[in-house]
Protein backbone atom coordinates (compact mmCIF):
# COMPACT_ATOMS: atom_id res chain seq x y z
CA UNK A 1 0.00 0.00 0.00
CA UNK A 2 2.29 2.35 1.27
CA UNK A 3 5.09 1.62 -1.95
CA UNK A 4 2.44 1.93 -4.29
CA UNK A 5 1.24 5.53 -2.58
CA UNK A 6 4.96 6.26 -3.06
CA UNK A 7 4.73 5.12 -6.41
CA UNK A 8 1.68 6.87 -7.67
CA UNK A 9 3.00 10.20 -5.52
CA UNK A 10 5.96 10.36 -8.54
CA UNK A 11 4.60 12.91 -11.17
CA UNK A 12 5.85 10.51 -14.01
CA UNK A 13 3.44 7.46 -12.72
CA UNK A 14 0.58 10.02 -11.77
CA UNK A 15 0.71 11.22 -15.26
CA UNK A 16 0.56 7.82 -16.72
CA UNK A 17 -2.12 6.06 -14.02
CA UNK A 18 -4.55 9.36 -14.45
CA UNK A 19 -4.26 8.73 -18.13
CA UNK A 20 -5.77 5.54 -18.05
CA UNK A 21 -8.21 6.83 -15.26
CA UNK A 22 -9.57 9.66 -16.61
CA UNK A 23 -11.78 7.73 -18.94
CA UNK A 24 -13.51 5.90 -16.60
CA UNK A 25 -14.50 8.60 -14.75
CA UNK A 26 -15.82 10.71 -17.42
CA UNK A 27 -17.87 7.65 -18.33
CA UNK A 28 -19.43 6.71 -15.22
CA UNK A 29 -19.72 11.28 -14.89
CA UNK A 30 -21.72 11.16 -17.75
CA UNK A 31 -23.67 8.11 -17.25
CA UNK A 32 -24.89 9.24 -13.67
CA UNK A 33 -24.96 12.30 -15.39
CA UNK A 34 -27.84 11.60 -17.58
CA UNK A 35 -29.63 8.96 -15.61
CA UNK A 36 -29.75 11.81 -12.54
CA UNK A 37 -30.86 14.49 -15.13
CA UNK A 38 -33.76 12.03 -16.72
CA UNK A 39 -34.88 11.18 -13.13
CA UNK A 40 -34.80 14.25 -12.03
CA UNK A 41 -35.74 16.16 -14.69
CA UNK A 42 -39.06 13.55 -16.16
CA UNK A 43 -39.29 10.86 -13.47
CA UNK A 44 -39.42 12.96 -9.79
CA UNK A 45 -43.04 14.44 -9.37
CA UNK A 46 -42.84 18.69 -9.34
CA UNK A 47 -43.04 19.54 -5.43
CA UNK A 48 -46.82 20.01 -4.14
CA UNK A 49 -45.65 23.79 -2.60
CA UNK A 50 -42.57 24.07 -4.92
CA UNK A 51 -44.12 23.28 -8.40
CA UNK A 52 -41.81 22.40 -11.33
CA UNK A 53 -38.85 24.78 -9.71
CA UNK A 54 -37.80 22.08 -7.24
CA UNK A 55 -35.71 20.54 -9.75
CA UNK A 56 -33.27 23.12 -9.52
CA UNK A 57 -32.90 21.37 -6.83
CA UNK A 58 -31.00 18.46 -7.77
CA UNK A 59 -27.90 20.77 -9.02
CA UNK A 60 -28.24 23.08 -6.65
CA UNK A 61 -27.75 20.51 -3.62
CA UNK A 62 -25.01 18.81 -4.96
CA UNK A 63 -23.21 21.58 -5.92
CA UNK A 64 -23.57 23.05 -2.64
CA UNK A 65 -21.90 19.62 -1.05
CA UNK A 66 -19.33 20.10 -3.44
CA UNK A 67 -18.12 23.45 -2.47
CA UNK A 68 -17.40 22.37 0.82
CA UNK A 69 -16.30 18.94 -0.29
CA UNK A 70 -13.37 20.19 -2.69
CA UNK A 71 -12.24 22.39 -0.05
CA UNK A 72 -11.87 19.78 2.66
CA UNK A 73 -10.33 17.83 -0.07
CA UNK A 74 -7.91 21.50 -0.75
CA UNK A 75 -7.31 21.42 2.25
CA UNK A 76 -6.55 18.04 3.19
CA UNK A 77 -3.56 17.86 0.09
CA UNK A 78 -2.37 21.32 0.64
CA UNK A 79 -1.95 20.08 4.49
CA UNK A 80 -0.02 16.80 3.47
CA UNK A 81 2.43 19.29 0.85
CA UNK A 82 3.17 21.80 3.49
CA UNK A 83 4.40 18.77 6.01
CA UNK A 84 5.66 15.98 3.82
CA UNK A 85 6.48 18.16 0.45
CA UNK A 86 4.90 16.05 -1.56
CA UNK A 87 4.68 17.41 -4.97
CA UNK A 88 1.43 15.86 -5.97
CA UNK A 89 -0.57 17.24 -2.70
CA UNK A 90 0.84 20.58 -4.00
CA UNK A 91 -0.99 20.02 -7.40
CA UNK A 92 -3.74 18.90 -6.64
CA UNK A 93 -4.69 21.59 -4.20
CA UNK A 94 -3.68 24.10 -6.54
CA UNK A 95 -6.12 21.84 -9.14
CA UNK A 96 -8.70 21.88 -6.80
CA UNK A 97 -9.54 25.95 -6.43
CA UNK A 98 -10.78 26.50 -9.58
CA UNK A 99 -13.26 23.80 -9.69
CA UNK A 100 -14.13 24.60 -6.17
CA UNK A 101 -14.56 28.27 -6.95
CA UNK A 102 -16.70 27.28 -9.77
CA UNK A 103 -19.13 24.76 -7.79
CA UNK A 104 -19.99 27.80 -5.06
CA UNK A 105 -20.43 29.99 -8.00
CA UNK A 106 -22.96 27.38 -9.35
CA UNK A 107 -24.69 27.11 -6.01
CA UNK A 108 -25.27 30.56 -5.48
CA UNK A 109 -26.41 31.12 -9.09
CA UNK A 110 -28.61 28.39 -8.77
CA UNK A 111 -30.11 29.34 -5.52
CA UNK A 112 -30.95 32.76 -6.82
CA UNK A 113 -32.56 31.36 -9.73
CA UNK A 114 -34.47 28.71 -7.22
CA UNK A 115 -34.90 32.16 -4.76
CA UNK A 116 -36.49 34.43 -7.30
CA UNK A 117 -40.01 32.76 -8.13
CA UNK A 118 -39.80 30.61 -4.43
CA UNK A 119 -39.52 34.00 -2.41
CA UNK A 120 -39.61 36.74 -4.85
CA UNK A 121 -35.95 37.85 -3.87
CA UNK A 122 -32.73 36.47 -6.10
CA UNK A 123 -31.07 37.30 -2.80
CA UNK A 124 -31.56 37.32 1.45
CA UNK A 125 -29.21 37.55 4.03
CA UNK A 126 -30.08 33.95 5.04
CA UNK A 127 -27.21 32.04 6.94
CA UNK A 128 -26.49 29.12 4.83
CA UNK A 129 -26.07 32.00 1.93
CA UNK A 130 -23.47 34.03 3.69
CA UNK A 131 -21.98 31.49 4.35
CA UNK A 132 -21.78 30.15 0.90
CA UNK A 133 -21.02 33.76 -0.32
CA UNK A 134 -17.79 33.85 2.26
CA UNK A 135 -16.49 30.48 0.86
CA UNK A 136 -16.30 31.92 -2.34
CA UNK A 137 -14.90 34.80 -1.00
CA UNK A 138 -11.57 32.40 0.39
CA UNK A 139 -11.55 30.09 -2.81
CA UNK A 140 -11.07 33.75 -4.92
CA UNK A 141 -8.43 34.49 -2.27
CA UNK A 142 -6.15 31.37 -2.48
CA UNK A 143 -6.38 31.32 -6.49
CA UNK A 144 -5.57 34.87 -6.61
CA UNK A 145 -2.60 34.18 -3.98
CA UNK A 146 -1.56 31.08 -6.08
CA UNK A 147 -1.43 33.27 -9.33
CA UNK A 148 0.60 36.32 -7.50
CA UNK A 149 3.50 34.57 -7.06
CA UNK A 150 6.04 33.60 -9.77
CA UNK A 151 7.40 30.78 -8.06
CA UNK A 152 5.07 27.63 -8.13
CA UNK A 153 6.37 25.95 -5.06
CA UNK A 154 6.21 28.75 -3.20
CA UNK A 155 3.00 29.89 -4.15
CA UNK A 156 1.86 26.13 -3.05
CA UNK A 157 3.08 26.60 0.01
CA UNK A 158 1.93 29.55 0.51
CA UNK A 159 -1.60 28.80 -0.44
CA UNK A 160 -1.82 25.87 1.42
CA UNK A 161 -1.06 28.16 4.58
CA UNK A 162 -4.44 30.24 3.66
CA UNK A 163 -6.10 27.36 3.11
CA UNK A 164 -5.23 25.53 6.45
CA UNK A 165 -5.90 29.17 8.02
CA UNK A 166 -9.31 29.00 6.11
CA UNK A 167 -10.35 25.62 7.31
CA UNK A 168 -9.83 26.76 10.72
CA UNK A 169 -12.42 29.69 10.36
CA UNK A 170 -14.91 28.25 8.24
CA UNK A 171 -16.73 26.68 11.51
CA UNK A 172 -16.40 29.90 13.20
CA UNK A 173 -17.72 31.63 10.10
CA UNK A 174 -20.39 29.42 9.51
CA UNK A 175 -21.89 29.71 13.22
CA UNK A 176 -21.03 33.38 13.75
CA UNK A 177 -23.14 33.80 10.46
CA UNK A 178 -25.77 31.74 11.31
CA UNK A 179 -25.96 33.57 15.19
CA UNK A 180 -25.68 36.63 13.44
CA UNK A 181 -28.60 35.63 10.89
CA UNK A 182 -30.98 33.93 13.76
CA UNK A 183 -30.59 37.37 15.65
CA UNK A 184 -32.07 39.14 12.88
CA UNK A 185 -34.53 36.89 11.18
CA UNK A 186 -36.07 34.25 13.25
CA UNK A 187 -38.49 33.50 11.18
CA UNK A 188 -36.25 31.65 8.65
CA UNK A 189 -36.03 28.72 10.53
CA UNK A 190 -38.19 26.48 8.21
CA UNK A 191 -35.58 26.96 5.85
CA UNK A 192 -33.19 25.32 7.59
CA UNK A 193 -35.40 22.69 8.83
CA UNK A 194 -35.21 19.79 6.76
CA UNK A 195 -38.51 18.28 5.41
CA UNK A 196 -38.65 14.28 4.90
CA UNK A 197 -37.39 13.75 1.50
CA UNK A 198 -39.27 11.09 -0.71
CA UNK A 199 -37.54 8.38 -2.60
CA UNK A 200 -38.57 10.06 -6.10
CA UNK A 201 -36.70 12.68 -5.18
CA UNK A 202 -33.95 10.76 -2.89
CA UNK A 203 -32.84 9.06 -6.32
CA UNK A 204 -31.86 11.51 -8.32
CA UNK A 205 -29.99 14.00 -5.86
CA UNK A 206 -27.71 10.98 -4.94
CA UNK A 207 -27.13 10.45 -8.80
CA UNK A 208 -26.76 13.65 -9.23
CA UNK A 209 -24.41 13.93 -6.38
CA UNK A 210 -22.17 10.90 -7.60
CA UNK A 211 -22.10 12.26 -10.91
CA UNK A 212 -20.80 15.65 -9.68
CA UNK A 213 -18.01 13.63 -7.84
CA UNK A 214 -16.74 11.49 -10.46
CA UNK A 215 -17.03 14.96 -13.03
CA UNK A 216 -14.37 16.67 -10.06
CA UNK A 217 -12.61 13.55 -10.61
CA UNK A 218 -12.43 13.83 -13.84
CA UNK A 219 -11.50 17.40 -14.26
CA UNK A 220 -9.28 17.51 -11.31
CA UNK A 221 -7.19 14.66 -12.75
CA UNK A 222 -7.00 16.86 -16.20
CA UNK A 223 -6.38 20.03 -14.58
CA UNK A 224 -3.39 18.13 -12.38
CA UNK A 225 -1.65 16.43 -15.47
CA UNK A 226 -0.88 19.95 -17.38
CA UNK A 227 0.05 21.27 -14.01
CA UNK A 228 2.37 18.10 -13.85
CA UNK A 229 3.70 18.58 -17.31
CA UNK A 230 4.62 22.59 -16.68
CA UNK A 231 6.04 22.18 -13.66
CA UNK A 232 8.33 19.22 -14.79
CA UNK A 233 9.40 20.59 -18.30
CA UNK A 234 12.36 20.62 -17.74
CA UNK A 235 12.90 16.74 -16.99
CA UNK A 236 13.91 13.38 -19.36
CA UNK A 237 10.23 11.79 -19.19
CA UNK A 238 8.55 14.47 -19.79
CA UNK A 239 10.89 15.23 -23.11
CA UNK A 240 10.21 11.22 -24.42
CA UNK A 241 6.68 12.36 -23.99
CA UNK A 242 7.00 14.99 -26.08
CA UNK A 243 9.40 13.71 -28.26
CA UNK A 244 7.00 10.34 -29.00
CA UNK A 245 4.14 12.79 -29.73
CA UNK A 246 5.88 14.58 -32.09
CA UNK A 247 7.00 11.35 -34.18
CA UNK A 248 3.61 10.19 -33.94
CA UNK A 249 2.42 13.13 -35.96
CA UNK B 1 12.90 31.27 29.35
CA UNK B 2 14.38 34.05 30.67
CA UNK B 3 16.45 34.97 27.10
CA UNK B 4 13.09 34.06 25.24
CA UNK B 5 11.55 36.76 27.28
CA UNK B 6 14.27 39.34 26.82
CA UNK B 7 13.96 39.31 23.26
CA UNK B 8 10.43 39.58 23.04
CA UNK B 9 10.89 43.15 25.11
CA UNK B 10 13.98 43.70 22.96
CA UNK B 11 12.38 43.58 19.65
CA UNK B 12 9.09 44.88 20.98
CA UNK B 13 11.07 47.89 22.35
CA UNK B 14 13.04 48.08 18.77
CA UNK B 15 9.67 48.58 16.97
CA UNK B 16 8.35 50.84 19.27
CA UNK B 17 11.04 53.00 18.78
CA UNK B 18 11.41 52.62 15.14
CA UNK B 19 7.19 53.70 15.16
CA UNK B 20 8.56 56.44 17.38
CA UNK B 21 11.43 57.69 14.70
CA UNK B 22 8.25 57.81 11.73
CA UNK B 23 5.92 59.71 13.57
CA UNK B 24 3.92 61.18 11.18
CA UNK B 25 2.89 58.01 9.13
CA UNK B 26 1.31 56.49 12.65
CA UNK B 27 -1.38 59.09 12.05
CA UNK B 28 -2.26 58.20 8.64
CA UNK B 29 -4.22 55.11 9.38
CA UNK B 30 -6.28 56.99 12.45
CA UNK B 31 -7.00 59.77 9.90
CA UNK B 32 -8.22 57.42 7.57
CA UNK B 33 -10.60 56.05 10.09
CA UNK B 34 -11.76 59.92 11.12
CA UNK B 35 -12.44 60.55 7.57
CA UNK B 36 -14.50 57.09 6.78
CA UNK B 37 -16.82 58.09 9.17
CA UNK B 38 -17.12 61.20 8.62
CA UNK B 39 -18.65 60.27 5.07
CA UNK B 40 -20.94 58.54 6.26
CA UNK B 41 -23.41 60.98 7.74
CA UNK B 42 -22.45 63.19 4.54
CA UNK B 43 -23.74 60.31 2.40
CA UNK B 44 -26.51 58.66 3.91
CA UNK B 45 -28.08 61.65 6.21
CA UNK B 46 -27.30 63.48 9.04
CA UNK B 47 -30.22 62.68 11.00
CA UNK B 48 -29.24 61.17 14.30
CA UNK B 49 -31.92 58.92 13.48
CA UNK B 50 -30.71 56.75 10.47
CA UNK B 51 -27.02 57.54 11.71
CA UNK B 52 -28.07 55.56 14.96
CA UNK B 53 -28.39 52.58 13.51
CA UNK B 54 -25.78 52.34 11.65
CA UNK B 55 -22.90 53.56 13.83
CA UNK B 56 -21.97 50.21 15.07
CA UNK B 57 -21.55 49.06 11.73
CA UNK B 58 -20.10 51.76 10.41
CA UNK B 59 -17.35 52.19 12.92
CA UNK B 60 -16.84 48.51 13.15
CA UNK B 61 -15.97 48.10 9.44
CA UNK B 62 -13.98 52.08 9.10
CA UNK B 63 -11.74 50.03 11.88
CA UNK B 64 -11.52 46.73 10.08
CA UNK B 65 -10.39 48.79 6.57
CA UNK B 66 -7.80 51.21 8.72
CA UNK B 67 -6.14 48.10 10.84
CA UNK B 68 -5.96 46.47 7.36
CA UNK B 69 -4.38 49.68 5.41
CA UNK B 70 -1.70 49.45 8.77
CA UNK B 71 -1.03 45.69 8.78
CA UNK B 72 1.24 46.66 5.55
CA UNK B 73 4.02 48.57 7.75
CA UNK B 74 3.75 45.06 10.07
CA UNK B 75 6.88 43.42 8.12
CA UNK B 76 7.15 45.63 4.82
CA UNK B 77 10.27 47.59 5.88
CA UNK B 78 11.91 44.67 7.63
CA UNK B 79 11.66 42.54 5.25
CA UNK B 80 12.99 45.47 2.39
CA UNK B 81 16.17 46.01 4.07
CA UNK B 82 16.88 42.49 5.24
CA UNK B 83 16.67 42.31 8.91
CA UNK B 84 13.17 40.24 8.77
CA UNK B 85 15.79 37.55 7.32
CA UNK B 86 17.85 37.86 10.66
CA UNK B 87 14.94 37.93 12.63
CA UNK B 88 14.02 34.43 11.25
CA UNK B 89 17.46 33.31 11.67
CA UNK B 90 17.87 34.32 15.59
CA UNK B 91 17.94 30.96 17.92
CA UNK B 92 14.79 32.52 19.29
CA UNK B 93 11.68 30.78 18.53
CA UNK B 94 10.58 32.69 15.32
CA UNK B 95 6.35 32.49 16.49
CA UNK B 96 7.55 34.41 19.58
CA UNK B 97 9.22 37.52 17.93
CA UNK B 98 6.36 37.45 15.84
CA UNK B 99 3.81 38.03 18.24
CA UNK B 100 6.51 40.79 19.62
CA UNK B 101 5.95 42.75 16.08
CA UNK B 102 2.15 42.06 16.03
CA UNK B 103 2.09 43.38 19.89
CA UNK B 104 3.80 46.64 19.19
CA UNK B 105 1.91 47.00 15.70
CA UNK B 106 -0.96 46.54 17.77
CA UNK B 107 0.39 49.31 20.28
CA UNK B 108 0.74 51.80 17.33
CA UNK B 109 -2.35 51.12 15.59
CA UNK B 110 -4.91 49.39 17.42
CA UNK B 111 -4.89 51.20 20.64
CA UNK B 112 -5.06 54.63 19.36
CA UNK B 113 -8.10 53.52 17.34
CA UNK B 114 -9.78 52.47 20.44
CA UNK B 115 -9.27 56.10 22.66
CA UNK B 116 -10.70 57.45 19.35
CA UNK B 117 -13.70 55.90 18.77
CA UNK B 118 -15.64 57.70 21.79
CA UNK B 119 -15.24 60.55 19.91
CA UNK B 120 -16.46 59.35 17.05
CA UNK B 121 -19.61 57.63 18.31
CA UNK B 122 -20.61 61.03 19.18
CA UNK B 123 -20.18 62.02 16.18
CA UNK B 124 -22.45 59.38 15.18
CA UNK B 125 -25.29 59.69 17.77
CA UNK B 126 -24.76 56.36 19.75
CA UNK B 127 -26.19 56.28 22.42
CA UNK B 128 -23.98 56.45 25.75
CA UNK B 129 -24.96 53.03 27.50
CA UNK B 130 -23.18 51.92 24.41
CA UNK B 131 -20.06 53.90 24.44
CA UNK B 132 -18.71 51.35 27.14
CA UNK B 133 -19.26 48.43 24.88
CA UNK B 134 -17.82 49.77 21.60
CA UNK B 135 -14.63 50.39 23.84
CA UNK B 136 -14.60 46.66 24.93
CA UNK B 137 -15.18 45.49 21.42
CA UNK B 138 -12.40 47.35 20.29
CA UNK B 139 -10.50 46.46 22.83
CA UNK B 140 -10.92 42.73 22.32
CA UNK B 141 -11.46 42.89 18.36
CA UNK B 142 -8.40 45.03 17.54
CA UNK B 143 -5.43 42.91 18.43
CA UNK B 144 -7.48 39.58 16.65
CA UNK B 145 -7.29 41.75 13.20
CA UNK B 146 -3.59 42.56 13.94
CA UNK B 147 -3.22 38.86 15.01
CA UNK B 148 -5.42 37.50 11.54
CA UNK B 149 -3.91 39.93 9.23
CA UNK B 150 -0.70 39.02 10.45
CA UNK B 151 -0.87 35.80 8.72
CA UNK B 152 -2.01 37.44 5.27
CA UNK B 153 1.13 39.82 5.18
CA UNK B 154 3.60 37.30 5.72
CA UNK B 155 2.37 35.25 2.74
CA UNK B 156 2.33 38.26 0.40
CA UNK B 157 5.51 40.47 1.86
CA UNK B 158 7.37 39.00 -1.10
CA UNK B 159 5.31 40.22 -3.24
CA UNK B 160 5.74 43.45 -5.21
CA UNK B 161 1.91 45.22 -5.48
CA UNK B 162 -0.11 42.97 -2.37
CA UNK B 163 -2.08 45.48 -1.26
CA UNK B 164 -4.84 44.76 -2.37
CA UNK B 165 -4.26 40.85 -2.43
CA UNK B 166 -4.14 41.18 1.25
CA UNK B 167 -7.45 42.75 1.54
CA UNK B 168 -8.68 40.00 -0.35
CA UNK B 169 -7.22 37.15 1.83
CA UNK B 170 -7.77 39.16 5.06
CA UNK B 171 -11.59 40.46 5.03
CA UNK B 172 -12.91 37.27 4.93
CA UNK B 173 -11.50 36.19 7.58
CA UNK B 174 -12.46 39.30 9.78
CA UNK B 175 -16.17 38.73 9.04
CA UNK B 176 -16.73 36.90 12.95
CA UNK B 177 -14.79 39.42 14.48
CA UNK B 178 -17.47 42.19 12.55
CA UNK B 179 -20.42 40.17 13.41
CA UNK B 180 -19.79 39.38 17.24
CA UNK B 181 -18.41 43.46 17.69
CA UNK B 182 -20.92 45.19 15.83
CA UNK B 183 -23.39 42.92 17.14
CA UNK B 184 -22.61 43.77 20.61
CA UNK B 185 -22.54 47.52 20.28
CA UNK B 186 -26.25 47.17 18.29
CA UNK B 187 -27.60 44.90 21.52
CA UNK B 188 -26.21 47.37 24.20
CA UNK B 189 -27.58 50.43 22.09
CA UNK B 190 -31.16 48.61 22.71
CA UNK B 191 -30.41 48.08 26.29
CA UNK B 192 -29.84 44.42 25.72
CA UNK B 193 -27.24 42.26 27.61
CA UNK B 194 -24.24 41.78 25.55
CA UNK B 195 -22.08 39.62 27.58
CA UNK B 196 -22.27 36.56 25.42
CA UNK B 197 -21.15 38.48 22.43
CA UNK B 198 -18.06 40.03 24.42
CA UNK B 199 -17.69 35.71 25.86
CA UNK B 200 -17.40 35.24 21.53
CA UNK B 201 -15.12 37.65 20.60
CA UNK B 202 -12.76 36.55 23.64
CA UNK B 203 -13.27 33.33 23.00
CA UNK B 204 -12.01 34.36 19.25
CA UNK B 205 -9.16 36.61 20.75
CA UNK B 206 -7.26 33.53 22.70
CA UNK B 207 -7.74 31.08 19.92
CA UNK B 208 -5.92 33.82 17.36
CA UNK B 209 -3.64 35.17 19.92
CA UNK B 210 -2.60 30.96 20.44
CA UNK B 211 -2.28 29.98 16.90
CA UNK B 212 -1.88 33.44 14.65
CA UNK B 213 2.08 33.19 15.13
CA UNK B 214 2.42 29.61 14.76
CA UNK B 215 0.52 30.79 11.06
CA UNK B 216 2.35 33.42 11.07
CA UNK B 217 5.67 32.38 11.61
CA UNK B 218 5.35 29.61 8.86
CA UNK B 219 4.15 31.91 6.88
CA UNK B 220 7.13 34.23 6.50
CA UNK B 221 9.39 31.33 6.72
CA UNK B 222 7.87 30.70 2.64
CA UNK B 223 7.90 34.14 1.99
CA UNK B 224 11.80 34.47 2.79
CA UNK B 225 12.68 31.01 1.20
Amino acid sequence: MWAFLQKLSSPKYFYQISGYLIPWFGGFCLVFMLAGLYFGLFVAPPDYQQKETVRIMYVHVPAAWMSLFIYMVMAISAGIGLVWRMKLAEVIAASSAPIGASFTFLALVTGALWGQPMWGTWWVWDARLTSELILLFLYLGIIALNSAIEDKRTAARASAVLALVGIVNIPIIHYSVEWWSTLHQPNSDWLTEKPSIHSSMLIPLLLMAVAFKLYYATVVLKLARCEVLERERNTHWVEELVSRHQSQQ
Amino acid sequence: MASELSAFYILLKRDLILAYRHRSELANPLLFFIIVISLFPLGISPESKNLQGIAPGVIWVAALLAAMLSLDSLFRSDFEDGSLEQISLSAHSLPLLVLAKVFAHWLITGLPLILLAPLLSVLLFLPDNAILTLVATLALGTPILSLVGAIGVALTVGLRRGGVLLSLLVLPLYIPVLIFAAGAVNEAARGFEVAGHLYFLGALLSLSLTLSPFATAAALRISLS
